[in-house]
């Protein structure tokens, strides 16, 4: 909340581009994580458009769904690779924990709101509550994907057949389970990658995230803002809150439905 | 310490429950939304079309998050301009990249 500026001694013929006043009426601290979260915007975008050239540049899978195996020569369904949830082993529940995590996160972002605005109110203790809230949404959401890369890299019971380049530059024909950065079970080598880094980028995101909301939670339970007169800090962490749950929407139709 | 000077006596607002209410409805918006790619996955036939509404539906999501629990159309215009205005070039990347992708792809197979 940045105080309304009377530039004293300032000609109102300046302009409001004159220098004396604040043209943005924002902060010098929201403004830089606007600025930040666009350059983000940026990278994850870059990112997701080069998921979708890679995946244009391979035919889909286009037999019936149910008898799909992987293979490297077309890109997989992603019904068919996300169907895992803990504790079913070996049952095939496409997308369900996929979508637990997405309800996660946007529950997460919620509480988040509602902190931000308890702190437009000065309400210490709604503050301290919904922060904690979005805290536990957050580590259950890294959990949550810290299950969802162990399943992805150790794979599924059967593995696929693959014929590949494997690190000696020896063509192979194996059975192969789970995955690493040279070859996986699922699709094309271009594929695992693409999960690991940008699945990766988002969660070492939701990590930073979860450090800056456990330093908001501390420092308003212990009354540093109340203190300070404003709870500007949980406003400008709320932004990069929802940004990573901005992310995650386009991280999840990209990867998990299309 | 927090000594009487230094401490603050802000004075807490009471609760509207109207702006309270309006996020819990975004948060309505967004569930259902995402509820609806859920069902759209399993009922529709997997082409560009499915892809459209799924690409659709995204950037409704992202404009409710972005509006509503970031407050950017509370801004000033011109931080809302220059936030929203340099998005434009991921137009071209998109095209450039996809262009590029199926170029690939008609060598390649």
């Amino acid at each position: 909340m940045s105080t309304t500026a009377t530039a004293v001694g300032v000609s109102s013929k300046r302009g409001i581009w004159g220098g004396g006043n604040e043209p943005l009426k924002a902060s010098y601290g929201k403004l830089m994580m606007w600025f930040f979260l666009l350059s983000d915007i940026f990278t994850f975008a870059a990112f997701l458009t080069a998921y979708a050239a890679i995946r244009v540049s391979y035919p889909g899978y286009a037999g019936p769904e149910d008898v799909f195996v992987g293979s490297n020569e077309y890109w997989p369904v992603p019904e068919m690779v996300f169907d895992a949830i803990p504790f079913f082993h070996g049952v095939h529940i496409p997308l369900a924990f996929v979508g637990l995590m997405t309800f996660i996160l946007i529950m997460s972002s919620v509480t988040m709101v509602l902190a931000v605005e308890a702190g437009h109110r000065n309400d210490r203790p709604d503050v301290v509550k919904w922060l904690l809230w979005t805290l536990l949404g957050g580590i259950t959401f890294l959990s949550c994907q810290a299950w969802e890369w162990s399943h992805f890299i150790h794979g599924t019971d059967g593995g696929s057949l693959m014929t590949y380049v494997n690190n000696l530059g020896q063509i192979v024909s194996e059975t192969v389970y789970g995955a690493n950065l040279a070859v996986n079970e699922y699709g094309p080598a271009a594929f695992a990658q693409l999960f690991f880094f940008i699945t990766g980028f988002h969660g070492f995101h939701v990590t930073i995230g979860v450090f800056l909301l456990f330093l908001a939670f501390y420092q308003a339970a212990v009354g540093v803002y109340e203190r300070r007169g404003h709870y500007e800090m949980v406003e400008k962490i709320g932004l990069y809150w929802h940004f990573v749950d901005l992310v995650w929407v386009f991280v999840f139709t990209f990867f998990y439905l299309i | 310490m927090a000594t009487n000077e230094n401490k603050s006596s802000l004075e807490v607002i009471p609760r509207n429950e109207e702006k309270i209410k309006k996020i819990w409805k975004t948060a309505g918006i967004l569930l259902v939304l995402t509820s609806i790619e859920f069902l759209f996955a399993f009922t529709l036939p997997r082409g560009l079309l499915l892809y459209a509404i799924f690409i659709g539906l995204t950037i409704w999501k992202a404009k409710y998050i972005m509006m509503e629990f970031m407050h950017l159309g509370e801004e000033a215009k011109p931080l809302f301009y220059s936030i929203i205005v340099p998005l434009i070039f991921l137009v071209w990347l998109v095209i450039a990249l996809m262009r590029e992708g199926s170029d690939i792809f008609m060598i390649r197979w």
